[in-house]
């Protein structure tokens, strides 16, 4: 028997490349500010469970262990997850297992992820996670996959490269209203068309910057979540999904991860039409063409049909389906895992109503966040409610 | 540093810690997975290349490659599939400190509160007369004897001694590692704690042939996460 489990506070650093700063501090600043905000100290907190994309970012073997005792775990039942790119979102949802199972009734979920370190660029970590034999000799590099991908789907649904870029434009200028934003600006789709390409039809305003941070949430059971506060925010519904990790044997176009993922999450919330009962998402966007592409796997907008409702307004704050309300990682910065988790506190504090400027106009009781990422084949879901 | 720091707190005898790799390379030799057994004496594993003194190389696991699977279920279906059903009774796991300096280093003590989890959820109320055998941490042989101390099969500083008047063979009161542990059949990295579960699932199933511990109904597995770590987990399993 699963029991219910709320997130009862959320914290979150300065998204920057912060050279000075060790993992270790910046996991400590995200869960002080959880448990500051939960009114709770480390005493309470029966477990904890961390999240952070590959080692070589911040180049320290086992960061797990490393960082453990910067977010405050020495002593206590201490988990990493990883699952690249789908960490952040994966990361609570390891904490659920912790919670939902009975085994704790407390859980601290930490993402921190330092990309600084890596020279000269944090691409450069994932040399090594091609096939050597097929993939390799290709000079095969994660943005020739996207550009791959983002063009499939342009031509799958006769999409422009003017109507991906309203993304980069929605998120960035989001992301003005976000205390801890890297790149929030107001800018247009002349400047995204015009910024210089990177591998085409990819172009620098159309990708997310590496950064430094970390994001922490306080998992609660219902009985220790109703004493502690009076808006605990539920976690309602988990999902994720392994593709297959050969991008030649995927649909470009669509990612099935993504919407077997949603749909494990959609059962276990009791959600029959999502586009109809979620009032508020967070999609992954690390490049302008994911949110949309990710919009569909989640079945929140028909196959081809984002970039209409991107268009139309629909995913603005003020729209009917506000859409990376927090400015997304195109917009506060993409330190991986802590990127996921990043939206993971954006929902949680829209469903309370404290999102201050961010804050959709519509009334959201129900919320998603999502990831993506490993070898660009996981998809990691929740589902939220007030 | 550490062993030498767990040999002087504890005034545990060097040649304990030898014996622990006598016992486990001995057992090893009866299980086809045990490609380090061997037929030593502690003289020849004191005599052995020194790794970093005082540890020597016969008493450092050996890295190996393998892969285990576990498939789990629900207590319901469990009962549907048959009479191989071994159940997970408690589990637990702690980190201490990445700091070594401000470590114990002479206590396990991420063990000490991984166990109390595990023994808590299992209702294990006497841990040294509760348990038919146990696969623990050997990834070096003192490691072995620091463990049984603070997994409370042993009181403090009396693992040693236990090891060397065979309580821990696999003829003994309570047999630990019987399967050869790291020490005999090899170290698996992150895979080591499964390797040591797979050891104990196999025993409580009564497959075990030459190593089987008669009447196995209850085994206790420890794991380390190796260096540089105190990281370790504990799994009460019964059949």
């Amino acid at each position: 028997m699963r029991r219910r489990v709320a997130i009862v506070g959320a914290g979150i650093t300065l998204f920057r490349r912060r050279m000075l700063e060790t993992p270790k501090e910046l996991s400590f600043e995200a869960s002080k500010m959880a448990l500051d905000t939960a009114g709770l100290t480390l005493k309470d907190i029966q477990s904890v469970v961390s999240g952070s994309a590959p080692d070589a970012f911040d180049g320290v073997h086992m960061k797990g262990e490393y960082y453990l005792d910067g977010m405050g775990a020495i002593g206590k039942p201490h988990e990493r997850v990883y699952v690249g790119g789908g960490t952040g979102v994966f990361t609570p949802i390891g904490g659920w297992w912790n919670v939902a199972s009975g085994l704790y009734d407390t859980c601290l979920c930490v993402a921190e992820e330092k990309m600084s370190p890596l020279h000269p660029h944090p691409q450069y970590a994932f040399w090594s996670i091609f096939d050597q034999i097929l993939e390799r000799p290709l000079g095969t590099t994660l943005l020739w996959i996207f550009s791959l991908e983002m063009r499939r789907y342009m031509h799958k649904y006769g999409i422009k490269e003017e109507e991906i870029a309203e993304v980069a434009v929605k998120n960035k200028g989001n992301a003005v209203d976000h205390p801890c934003a890297q790149l929030g600006a107001k800018i247009t789709v002349e400047d995204v068309m015009r910024s210089e390409p990177i591998c085409e039809p990819v172009k620098r305003l159309d990708v997310s910057p590496p950064s430094d941070g970390a994001a922490a949430v306080i998992l609660a059971s219902e009985k220790v979540a109703k004493k502690l506060t009076d808006q605990p925010v539920w976690l309602d519904g988990v999902g994720w999904t392994l593709d297959s990790t050969h991008w030649t044997n995927r649909d470009l176009a669509y990612p099935e991860y993504v919407e077997k993922a949603a749909k494990m999450a959609y059962k276990m919330a009791g959600i029959k039409n999502p586009r109809k009962e979620i009032d508020v998402a967070e999609p992954y966007d690390p490049f302008d063409y994911k949110e949309l592409h990710h919009l569909e796997g989640l079945q929140l907008a028909g196959k081809g049909e984002a970039p209409k409702m991107t268009i139309d307004g629909v995913t603005q704050r003020d729209g009917d389906l506000p859409v990376c309300p927090s400015g997304g990682l195109l917009g506060v910065g993409n330190p991986i895992a802590a990127a996921g988790m990043m939206k993971i506190c954006e929902i949680f504090w829209q469903l309370r109503g404290e999102a201050g400027k961010r804050q959709v106009k519509k009334d959201a009781r129900t919320g998603l966040a999502q990831a993506w990422g490993d070898l660009m084949q996981v998809g990691t879901v929740t589902v939220m409610r007030s | 540093m550490e062993m030498a720091r767990y040999l002087k707190e504890t005034g545990t005898k060097r040649e304990y810690c030898a014996q622990v790799a006598v016992k486990n390379k001995k057992n090893a030799l009866s299980n086809s997975r045990g490609v380090h057994g061997a037929n030593i004496d502690k003289g020849i594993v004191m005599h052995s290349q020194v790794a970093a003194s005082p540890l020597t190389e016969l008493e450092s696991s050996k890295g190996i490659d393998a892969s285990i699977v576990f498939v789990l279920t629900s207590a319901q279906k469990a009962r549907k599939l048959g009479d191989h059903t071994v159940w997970i009774r408690g589990i637990g796991w702690s980190s201490d400190t990445p700091v070594v300096e401000d470590r114990d280093l002479a206590r396990a003590e991420y063990v000490e509160q991984a166990a109390g989890r595990a023994y808590k959820m299992a209702n294990v109320k006497s841990p040294a007369s509760y348990f038919d055998l146990a696969e623990v941490d050997d990834t070096y042989s003192y490691k072995e004897l620091q463990s049984l101390e603070a997994l409370k099969l042993a009181s403090k500083g009396k693992a040693g001694k236990m090891v060397d008047t065979g309580t821990f063979d696999i003829d003994g009161r309570l047999p630990v590692n019987a399967s050869g542990g790291s020490l005999g059949v090899g170290h698996l990295l992150e895979a080591t704690g499964l390797h040591r579960t797979l050891e104990a699932v196999i025993q409580l199933r009564g497959q075990a042939g030459r190593l089987q511990v008669p009447r196995a109904k209850r085994a206790l597995v420890q794991s380390w996460r190796g260096l540089p770590t105190a990281t370790g987990a504990v799994a009460v399993l019964g059949n």
